[in-house]
C-alpha cells in the first residue's frame, strides 16, 4: 500500500478531523506550521489508541490528554470514528483470527499432523506433545513422571493437561490466539507511546532538523498491531508449532501476556506472568531487566543507581517476582510431593544430556565434544544466553521494549533446546522495527553504508532463512531416511540458520542504534572537508 | 482309599526290600542274568502285570513313578541298591557330585546334548561361618558367595539362538550373550555396589566381559525372577538382573567353567567337552546356577547346589555332515570311558520318547534300563546308561552312544508357548517393537508373565503400548514399568497378560532413538545395537500329565517313612535319602520348583533385537568445536561491537611517516604534528548571515592548530570568525 492510500483511508477514518494529508507525512511536518500538524497528528493518534483503550481514563498522563482534546471542542469523532473503527480494525483483526484458525483446524484433521509433530524442527524434547502424553500415561501407572527421562514440562502443565487432554487442539490454538491479541494490543499500546514520546521531542525541538524524515508517521504505524499479529498467527513456525501441539504455543502465550502487561504498566500482573515464563523455562529470567526498566520509565522512577527510589522499585518488583516463583514452585512441590521435577526439568534445560537434534547449537556441539571439557563449555554455552543481558540493558536503558526483543532473540538462538516456535514469537515483532528497515533503506539512498552490517542485509539474511526451512527436512531425510547423507549436512544447515538470525539480529540492532544517533546528530553528516562523511563504529 | 493306597505302599515297600536282598544275594553280573532277575521278579508284583511283561526293558525308579501307584511302571524300582549300596556303606557325606548328560534327538535332524553337574554341599554361609575347607565345591565360588552374601547366583553364557519352534523347549533357556541375575541376602545394606564388585569378580572368574554390567544394564524386575531355591522372603531389592546380549562365548569361557568341576576335564562326562567341537556347533550355552535347597523333606536346614549346565545342539548339515547318524565320538570326538571317580551317580539319558517301536532310529549298543520323568509338562521316556557300572562300558571299555536314524519323516514339534520379535518402521527416528507371543494351546488359557529391559537409548513411549490378542485389546491385569534415566538406568517393563486358547498374543511399543555421545557408541557404531531379549516367564498348563507338587511328595513319602520304619527298621538311611525328591528325578527334570499341580513353569526368551541409532561424524570433533564456536564468536562479536562502540564520522588517517614522526616528536616532547589544514577543514561551513556570506570557523581545529596560543586569542577567533570574505 502506497503511502498516499494510506494517508487516504487515513483522511476517511479520521473523519471529522479537517487534515489534508500531502504526499508524505514527513512534508506535513514540514509545510505546516509545526504546532499544527502535530496537533492534527496527535488527535488521530490519539483517537485509535483511545477508542480501544477504555480503560485509559484511570491513568492520569491520559486523563489530561483527554482534557487537551476535549479542549478542540470535538467530541464527535470519538462516536462516529468507534464504529468506523470497529469496521477497520477490528474486523480485519477478527478474519485474521478466523483464517489462523481454520489454517490449524484442517491442519489438525489432515494427516500431516502426525508428520508434523514428529519433526525435531517443531518439538524439543522438553515441549514434544507425545513426551506431555507420555507423563500423563506414566501417572496414570502410578509414577512419577520425573522418574525417567522422558517427560521434562513443568507439574502445572502436566496437570493442565490432565483436564485438558481432550480439547488439547483447542487448547494450542487459544493458546496462539491469545497470543496474537496480547501482542497485538502490547504493540498499539507501544506505538501510541512511541509516538507520544516523538511528539515531545518534536515539539522541544530536540531532533536536528535534517531528521525529519526519520520521524514515523500515524499512517505508517497505523497498521503494525494488525502486521504484528499476522506475523505470529500466519507465520508457518507458529503454524507447525500449533499443529504439532508444541508447549511452546504456550510459553509463547504467557510471554506475550508478560509482554502485554508490562507496557500496560501493570506491576504485579508483569511480574507473575514473568514468572510464569521463568518457570516454563528458565531463560525468561533475562527479561526480567527490560520489564523493570520500562516500568520505572512508565512510572517515572528515575533509572539512576544513586536514588532511593529506583532501589524501591527494584526490590518491589523483585520480591513480586521471587514470590509469585517461590509460590509456583511451592505448588508444584504440592502437586507432586517430591522436588524431582527440579532436576528433570531445569537440570535437563542447563544440563542438556538430550542430544536430539534440533535447530540450535547445542546438540551436535556436545555429541562431538571431549568429555573432559564438557562441563566447561557447557558453562561458556548457557553462560552466553544471560551474559548480554547486562551490557544490552546500560545501552538501550532508554529503549526497553526494543531491549526485550533482544533478549528474545538472543534466548531463542542460544537456549538448549530451541524450537521454531521460539523463533516465531521474535520474529513477530519485525514489523515493529519495520521503519529501521525503511529509514536504513532512506539512508542508503543518501549516505554510504558503514563497515559493519546494515539491513540491507536483511533480503539476504530472509532468503537464507527460508532456504533453511525448506533443507531441514530435505538433509533430515537424507540422513535419517535414505542414509544418503550424514550428520553434518544436517548440522551444516542448523549453523547456518544460527548464523542468519544472528545477523538478523545484529543488523535490527545496528539499524537501532544507527537511527538513535542521527535523531542526535542530524542525517546528513559531513566531513569536516564538507564531503560526505562516512560513519563508523568506533 | 488313603488306608487301600498305604498298605498297597507297604505291600511295595517290602516287595522292595525283598528285591533288593535277592538282587545282593545273587550278585549277578551279565545283563542276560539282570534280565532274567526282572523277568523273574515279574510275577511277585501284582500291580504290574497290566502293560509291563512283554516288554524286556528295565524302568529305572523315578519320583513320578511312586507317586502314581496305579501306573504299571510304578512297580519296578529294581534298579535303586546300586547307589544305595554305596551310600549305605559311607557316612553320610557332607558334599555330593552327580553328572549327567541327556541326548535328545531333534526332528530336524539335528541333535540336542545337554551336560548337567550338579554339586550339593551341607553348609551354610548365611549364618556368617567361616568356610574354609573344601571338597568337591569348587573354592573360587564358595569365596565369592560367601564374601558377597549371594543367595542366589545364575549366570549363563549362551552363542547362538535357541530356535523353538524348531526344537521344542530346551532343559533349560537362556538368552543368546551373557546373562546374570543375583538375589543378595538381606543383610546386604548396598546391593549395587555389592552387584558392583560381583560383576567384577564373576567377569574375572569366568573370563568374560561382564564388568561392562553397570547401572545402564542392570534392573530389578518385580515378578519375573523369583528365587529358584528356598527363599524366605522376595523383597526385589535384592535382586539384580543384568544381560549383555554382545558378548561372545567361546572357549576362554569354557575352559574357567570346566576348572569348576570337581574332576575337571580328566575324567566322567566332562571328557566329552572339547571346545573344537562345542563351538562348531548351531548353539551353545553353558550356565552355573548356584542357590540353597533343601537338605531333606521337612526343609529344616538348607544346602548349597551348584549346578553347572552346558547345552549344545549339533546341526546336522555342519557337524553331522548331511548324514542322520549321531555318535557320541562324532559329536564330541572322545568316547566314555569312566565315570567320574568323586560322581555319587553318573548317567547318560538318550530321549527316546518319540521311539517307541524304534522304528524313528536306533542305538547302539542297546540298554535295557529306562527312566521316565516330567520335563516340561511332558512324560518322557528315557534310556539310561549308567557310567559307574563297568558293565555299561562293555568288552571294549569304552562307550561310544550311536544314534541311526531310520527314517527321515518326523511331525515338527509344535511348543505350547513360543514368542518372536522385532523392530517394526524405517529409518531412524523412531521405530516399534513388536512382541508375538504364541499360545498353542487348543483350549486352555494362561497368564505370561512379560519382562522387558529396553536401553535408555530407545526411548520408549508406554503410552503406546498396545497388546491385543484375536484383534481385541487384551489389557495386562498388572503392569509394572520403571521408565529409564539416560546414562542411569534402562527401561523395565514388566506386565501380566493372559494368552487366550490358540491365539498370537501382540504387544507394540513405539520408542525413539537417541543421538549419543560420540564416545557412547560402540566401536562398529554402525552394526546397531544389541537390545536385551524380552522374556517370558509363564506357568503352563499340563496337556495330559499332571505333575504333582512338591508338598504332596514330601508329605506322601514321610508318612510312607513312618509307616515303614515300623515295618523294616533295615534300611533307615537308604528309606531317609529317598525322601529328598530331588536326588530322585534325573537332574534336568528339576531345575524349575513346581508350584502347583496342574501347572510347570518354563522361560521363553525372544531374540535380542540389532537396533540402527543415527551416529555422528566420528571424524570431525575438531571441526564441529570450531565451527559451532565460530557461529557462536560472530554472535557475541557483532554484539560486541554494537555494544561497546559509537558511532562516529570517519576521520581520515594521517599516513604511516606522519605516524612515525608524530611518535619522535612526542618523545622530543615537541607539538606533534597535524595534518594539514585545508580550509574546509578550518572553515566548517559557510553560510549567509543577514545577507552576508559568512563562515564560520571550526574552533576545535583552530585550538588543535595553536594549542601553544594563549586562549584569549582563540576566543577573540571565536567571537571575530564571522569572517566577512567579500
Amino acid at each position: 500500500m502506497s503511502v498516499e492510500s494510506t494517508a487516504m483511508a487515513f483522511s476517511t477514518i479520521t473523519g471529522s478531523v479537517s487534515l489534508v494529508l500531502s504526499d508524505a507525512p514527513v512534508a506535513i511536518l514540514y509545510h505546516f506550521p509545526v504546532n499544527q500538524a502535530h496537533d492534527g497528528v496527535l488527535r488521530t493518534l490519539d483517537f485509535i489508541c483511545d477508542t480501544v483503550d477504555t480503560s485509559s481514563a484511570s491513568k492520569p498522563g491520559k486523563g489530561k490528554r483527554k482534557s487537551s482534546l476535549k479542549s478542540h471542542g470535538n467530541h464527535s469523532y470519538f462516536l462516529s470514528g468507534g464504529e468506523s473503527f470497529l469496521v477497520k480494525m477490528v474486523a480485519p483483526l477478527s478474519l485474521l483470527l478466523i483464517v489462523a484458525v481454520t489454517i490449524r483446524a484442517a491442519l489438525y484433521r489432515s494427516s500431516l499432523a502426525e508428520l508434523i509433530a514428529e519433526r525435531v524442527e517443531v518439538v524439543s524434547p522438553i515441549t514434544a506433545w507425545k513426551r506431555v502424553i507420555e507423563g500423563l500415561a506414566l501417572l496414570d501407572l502410578g509414577v512419577s513422571p520425573y522418574s525417567g527421562d522422558v517427560f521434562h514440562e513443568t507439574p502445572l502443565i502436566i496437570y493442565l493437561f490432565h483436564f485438558l487432554v481432550d480439547y488439547a487442539e483447542i487448547t494450542f490454538m487459544l493458546a496462539d490466539v491469545i497470543t496474537a491479541v496480547a501482542l497485538y494490543m502490547a504493540v498499539k499500546d507501544f506505538n501510541k507511546q512511541v509516538f507520544r514520546k516523538q511528539k515531545f521531542s518534536v515539539e522541544a525541538e530536540r531532533y536536528p532538523a535534517d531528521c525529519l524524515e526519520l520521524i514515523r508517521s500515524p499512517t505508517e504505524m497505523f497498521y503494525i498491531p494488525l502486521k504484528v499479529a499476522m506475523f505470529y498467527l500466519l507465520n508457518p513456525f507458529t503454524i507447525l508449532s500449533c499443529v504439532a501441539k508444541s508447549t511452546c504455543g504456550l510459553n509463547n502465550a504467557v510471554l506475550s501476556l508478560f509482554i502485554l502487561t508490562t507496557i500496560k504498566g501493570n506491576v504485579l500482573l508483569s511480574a507473575i506472568f514473568l514468572c510464569l515464563a521463568t518457570y516454563q523455562s528458565i531463560y525468561p529470567l533475562t527479561l526480567c531487566a527490560p520489564a523493570m526498566l520500562y516500568l520505572m520509565q512508565h512510572q517515572y522512577v528515575p533509572v539512576n543507581p544513586r536514588r532511593a527510589a529506583f532501589w524501591w522499585f527494584l526490590v518491589q518488583y523483585l520480591f513480586m517476582y521471587l514470590g509469585s516463583l517461590f509460590v509456583i514452585v511451592c505448588l508444584s512441590f504440592f502437586l507432586l510431593g517430591s522436588w524431582d521435577f527440579l532436576p528433570s526439568v531445569y537440570g535437563f534445560i542447563l544440563s542438556v544430556p538430550d542430544l536430539t537434534p534440533n535447530i540450535g547449537l547445542f546438540w551436535y556441539f556436545f555429541a562431538e565434544m571431549f568429555e573432559h571439557f564438557r562441563l566447561f563449555f557447557l558453562c561458556v554455552f548457557q553462560i552466553n544466553v544471560f551474559f548480554y543481558t547486562v551490557p544490552l540493558c546500560i545501552k538501550l536503558k532508554d529503549q526497553p521494549v526494543f531491549l526485550m526483543f533482544m533478549q528474545l532473540a538472543v534466548i531463542s538462538i542460544f537456549k538448549s533446546y530451541p524450537t521454531v516456535g521460539d523463533t516465531a514469537l521474535y520474529l513477530a515483532f519485525l514489523p515493529v522495527w519495520s521503519h529501521l528497515h525503511r529509514c536504513e533503506c532512506l539512508l542508503h539512498t543518501w549516505v554510504r553504508s558503514g563497515s559493519t552490517g546494515s539491513t540491507g542485509n536483511i533480503f539476504l539474511v530472509s532468503c537464507v532463512l527460508l532456504a533453511c526451512s525448506a533443507l531441514f527436512p530435505v538433509l533430515w531425510h537424507l540422513w535419517i531416511y535414505a542414509g544418503s547423507a550424514n550428520s553434518n549436512f544436517y548440522y551444516a544447515i542448523t549453523l547456518l540458520f544460527n548464523v542468519a538470525q544472528i545477523l538478523l539480529v545484529s543488523d535490527y540492532f545496528y539499524a537501532f542504534l544507527r537511527r538513535e544517533h542521527h535523531l542526535t546528530a542530524g542525517l546528513y553528516l559531513k566531513k569536516k572537508d564538507g564531503s560526505e562523511a562516512t560513519l563508523v563504529l568506533k | 482309599m488313603a488306608a487301600s493306597r498305604c498298605s498297597r505302599c507297604a505291600w511295595l515297600f517290602l516287595v522292595f526290600i525283598y528285591s533288593l536282598y535277592v538282587v545282593v544275594i545273587s550278585e549277578e553280573p551279565t545283563p542276560g542274568n539282570e534280565q532274567h532277575a526282572s523277568v523273574a521278579d515279574n510275577p511277585q508284583t501284582p500291580a504290574e502285570t497290566v502293560k509291563q511283561p512283554t516288554e524286556e526293558r528295565r524302568w529305572e525308579a523315578t519320583q513320578v513313578d511312586e507317586t502314581v501307584p496305579d501306573d504299571a511302571a510304578a512297580a519296578n524300582k529294581q534298579d535303586l541298591p546300586v547307589p544305595d549300596s554305596v551310600l549305605t556303606s559311607t557316612p553320610p557325606l557332607k558334599d555330593e557330585f552327580q553328572e549327567e548328560l541327556v541326548i535328545r534327538p531333534l526332528h530336524s535332524g539335528d541333535i540336542y546334548a545337554s551336560f548337567q553337574f550338579r554339586t550339593v554341599w551341607e553348609t551354610d554361609f548365611t549364618r556368617g561361618r567361616k568356610v574354609s575347607h573344601y571338597r568337591l565345591f569348587p573354592k573360587s565360588l564358595g569365596q565369592v558367595i560367601s564374601k558377597f552374601s549371594v543367595r542366589e547366583l545364575h549366570i549363563s553364557f549362551t552363542q547362538g539362538y535357541w530356535r523353538t519352534m524348531q526344537w521344542g523347549q530346551p532343559y533349560l533357556p537362556s538368552p543368546p550373550g551373557a546373562e546374570l541375575w543375583v538375589w543378595f541376602q538381606d543383610t546386604v545394606t548396598d546391593v549395587d555396589a555389592t552387584w558392583k564388585e560381583l560383576t567384577n569378580v564373576l567377569s574375572g572368574i569366568f573370563c568374560a566381559s561382564l564388568n561392562f554390567i553397570d547401572s545402564t544394564n542392570t534392573v530389578q524386575p518385580s515378578a519375573s525372577f523369583k528365587p529358584l531355591g528356598i527363599a524366605n522372603g522376595t523383597d526385589h531389592r535384592f535382586l539384580r538382573y543384568a544381560t549383555l546380549p554382545r558378548e561372545i562365548v567361546c572357549t576362554e569361557n569354557l575352559t574357567p567353567w570346566k576348572k569348576l568341576l570337581p574332576c575337571g576335564s580328566k575324567a566322567g562326562l566332562a571328557v566329552l567337552l572339547k571346545s573344537e567341537k562345542l563351538f562348531h556347533s548351531s548353539f551353545h550355552s553353558q550356565a552355573v546356577h548356584i542357590r540353597p535347597v533343601c537338605q531333606d523333606g521337612p526343609c529344616k536346614t538348607a544346602s548349597l547346589e551348584l549346578r553347572q549346565t552346558l547345552n549344545v545342539v549339533f546341526d546336522l548339515h555342519a557337524s553331522g555332515q548331511g548324514k542322520r547318524e549321531w555318535s557320541l565320538f562324532k559329536m564330541f570326538s572322545r568316547t566314555l570311558t569312566e565315570a567320574c571317580p568323586l560322581a555319587s551317580s553318573s548317567k547318560i539319558y538318550i530321549d527316546v520318547t518319540d521311539n517307541p517301536q524304534e522304528d524313528q532310529f536306533e542305538l547302539s549298543p542297546a540298554t535295557h534300563l529306562l527312566s521316565q520323568a516330567v520335563v516340561l509338562g511332558d512324560r518322557r521316556t528315557f534310556s539310561v546308561y549308567d557310567l559307574t557300572q563297568q558293565v555299561t562300558f562293555g568288552t571294549v571299555r569304552s562307550l561310544n552312544v550311536l544314534i541311526r536314524w531310520k527314517s527321515t519323516e518326523g511331525d515338527m514339534l509344535r511348543p505350547l508357548l513360543h514368542a518372536e520379535r522385532y523392530v517394526a518402521g524405517y529409518g531412524l527416528q523412531t521405530g516399534e517393537i513388536h512382541t508375538l507371543i504364541y499360545n498353542n494351546h487348543p483350549f486352555r488359557s494362561f497368564p505370561v508373565l512379560l519382562l522387558d529391559s529396553v536401553p535408555w537409548y530407545l526411548r520408549l513411549y508406554v503410552h503406546t503400548l498396545t497388546v491385543t490378542s484375536k484383534g481385541k485389546d487384551n489389557k495386562p491385569s498388572y503392569i509394572h514399568y520403571q521408565p529409564s534415566k539416560d546414562r542411569m538406568r534402562p527401561h523395565l517393563l514388566e506386565m501380566l497378560v493372559q494368552l487366550p486358547p490358540h491365539s498370537v498374543t501382540e504387544v507394540t511399543v513405539q520408542f525413539e532413538r537417541a543421538l549419543l555421545k560420540w564416545t557412547e557408541y560402540t566401536p562398529d557404531p554402525n552394526h546397531g545395537f544389541y537390545v536385551g531379549y524380552e522374556h517370558i516367564a509363564c506357568h503352563i498348563c499340563h496337556k495330559s500329565v499332571l505333575q504333582v507338587r512338591n508338598e504332596r511328595i514330601f508329605q506322601m513319602c514321610f508318612s510312607f517313612n513312618c509307616r515303614s520304619s515300623v515295618v523294616s527298621a533295615l534300611v533307615p538311611s537308604t528309606v531317609a535319602m529317598n525322601t529328598n525328591i530331588t536326588k530322585e528325578q534325573p537332574l534336568f527334570s528339576t531345575f524349575f520348583p513346581a508350584k502347583e499341580e496342574s501347572s510347570y513353569f518354563i522361560r521363553v526368551y525372544t531374540e535380542p533385537l540389532l537396533v540402527n541409532l543415527p551416529t555422528p561424524d566420528f571424524s570431525m570433533p575438531y571441526n564441529v568445536i570450531c565451527l559451532t564456536c565460530t557461529v557462536v564468536a560472530v554472535g557475541y562479536g557483532s554484539l560486541y561491537n554494537l555494544l561497546t562502540r559509537s558511532f562516529q564520522v570517519e576521520e581520515p588517517n594521517p599516513g604511516l611517516a606522519k605516524r612515525i614522526a608524530n611518535v619522535i616528536r612526542k618523545m622530543r616532547g615537541v607539538p606533534p604534528l597535524v595534518a594539514k589544514v585545508f580550509q574546509s577543514q578550518l572553515i566548517q561551513s559557510v553560510q549567509t548571515h543577514k545577507g552576508r556570506l559568512v563562515c564560520v570557523v571550526n574552533f576545535a581545529t583552530v585550538t588543535k592548530i595553536a594549542p601553544a596560543v594563549n586562549y584569549a586569542a582563540p576566543m577573540d577567533a571565536g567571537t571575530s570568525a564571522y569572517l566577512q570574505l567579500r
